[in-house]
């Protein structure tokens, strides 16, 4: 299978990108890693007239802690966060979200950021992202903006980027206390899409209560989805037996899962809960030694 | 548009058209046509090769992309007609029986003991999650990349060894 013929453009600078992004409009793609792009356009469910490469713009490529954030740069591959073991201390779901993503192949090629701009519903990054309350770096002709997570998914497979914004990186808070996550996910075999996922990223603060509490739902909704009203019931929390009861019951009430191959709406939606609690447990568990009670 | 890519050690330039993937590439323009093409899709892991040392999938990569980088198939793995480990172990396990999806195979199996030279079973599937076979089953393919690793390991110690004797080092 062949894609259609399109004009190849390799822009070397972040200028040059957000130039030819301008200069060609919606008739161009931009190509990063390219492992969902690529196969669209094989499958000819896209036919981009110009594609253009940002694989050679040194400046997209690598992360750096500053101001309170880490900085992942748009051609952070998943395997690389996947193996930054040097970043498990403090952001550890990233390593935790990495390895599950398609297979790995596929992990040496595609990116962070080309992820969440794809915006597939099942994205593992997008739930990730959502539980990190992380912000995307976008450079367009008028400089650079951040657009909040919980902003930037508007439906399958867009955006709030405008056509000649370039995401540039995507932000995680550092944060500020003792931190555990996990990342779960059913899937029928390794690249299939996503049954349901639950990435669930916890910080306590000095009295071991819940200081921050991020929950992102993937693969049960038309975007990633927040679980508001289970971290509303986190926050201010310790993680006792009682508040893991309570907040994995409210986790399904912000999903919006549907019927189909993968499973009924209603099975999604229990194994969000089931997610939410096991997580929850191992997270008390990594913190506290154990899990108490109230 | 032109490219320059080394393939196997050996460095080749030619004119590809955009579109053209890599594993197209690799099989028709310069006729090695040990990466299979299976899927094409980015399921089946049949076209695996190193891009840069690290395996990926070759139908999924424009040629393109590749100008300027370095590229393995499984025709870099025999030297001097000897066949690599990996390949001697898949013939000695009856890792395959059709054969379609090995090229694939020992091209992720040796991108993980470039990295993990000594691999539990389960980075061991877990390597191989992305490469589909469907006749022989899993469980001589693992068993072959164990001996593979085992007689690596051995041919390194043997160097260290041989290196021992005649009092230089291997640093």
């Amino acid at each position: 299978m062949f894609p259609n013929a399109f004009k190849y453009e390799a822009p070397t600078s972040v200028d040059e990108a957000v130039r030819l992004m301008t200069e060609y409009g919606y008739d161009s793609k931009v190509l990063a890693g390219g492992q969902s792009l690529l196969p669209m356009m094989k499958l000819r469910i896209a036919a981009p007239a110009v594609l253009i490469d940002v694989n050679g713009i040194q400046d997209l490529k690598g992360w750096r802690e500053a101001d309170g954030k880490l900085r992942i740069g748009a051609l952070v591959r998943h395997a690389e966060l996947e193996h930054a073991s040097e970043l498990d201390d403090k952001y550890p779901l990233l390593s935790r979200t990495a390895r599950w993503i398609a297979d790995p192949p596929i992990r040496n090629r595609g990116t962070v950021c080309g992820s969440l701009v794809h915006a597939d519903p099942g994205s593992d990054w997008g739930a990730a992202m959502i539980a990190l309350r992380a912000e995307v770096e976008v450079q367009g002709t008028e400089g650079n903006r951040l657009i909040p997570i919980d902003e930037f998914f508007v439906d399958t497979f867009a955006t709030s980027l405008n056509e000649n914004e370039l995401a540039v990186a995507v932000h995680v808070p550092t944060p500020g206390g003792p931190v555990a996550a996990r990342y779960m996910k059913l899937e029928r075999r390794a690249g299939d899409f996503a049954i349901a996922a639950l990435a669930v990223h916890i910080v306590l603060d000095s009295e071991g209560r819940v200081a921050e509490g991020g929950i992102g739902i993937g693969a049960c909704g038309p975007i990633p989805l927040r679980a508001t009203k289970a971290e509303e019931a986190l926050i201010g929390q310790p993680i006792t037996e009682e508040t893991i009861a309570t907040v994995s019951r409210l986790v399904p009430e912000d999903a919006d899962p549907a019927d189909d191959l993968r499973g009924s709406a209603a099975y999604k939606r229990d194994l969000l809960r089931v997610f939410a609690a096991r997580a929850l447990r191992e997270i008390a568990e990594e913190l506290h030694g154990r899990v108490g009670n109230e | 548009m032109n490219i320059r890519v080394k393939v196997n050690g050996r460095l080749y330039e030619a004119d590809v058209e955009p579109r053209t993937l890599l594993a197209y590439f690799l099989r028709e323009q310069l006729n090695l046509t040990g990466t299979h093409i299976g899927c094409d899709t980015t399921t089946c892991g049949a076209c695996t090769v190193l891009f840069d040392g690290k395996p990926i999938k070759s139908c999924t990569v424009l040629a393109v992309q590749a100008d300027g980088h370095e590229v393995m198939t499984v025709e870099g793995l025999e030297s001097n007609g000897q066949l690599h480990p990996l390949q001697s172990a898949f013939w000695e396990d009856h890792a395959l029986q059709c054969g379609y999806c090995t090229p694939g195979m020992l091209m992720a199996a040796y991108g993980l003991l470039q990295t993990n030279p000594a691999p539990t079973d389960e980075e061991i599937r877990e390597a191989l999650s992305g490469n589909i076979c469907r006749c022989t089953g899993y469980m001589n393919i693992v068993k072959a990349v164990q001996n593979a690793a085992r007689q690596m390991a051995g041919e390194n110690q043997e160097v260290i060894e041989e290196a021992a004797v005649s009092g230089t080092s291997t640093d």
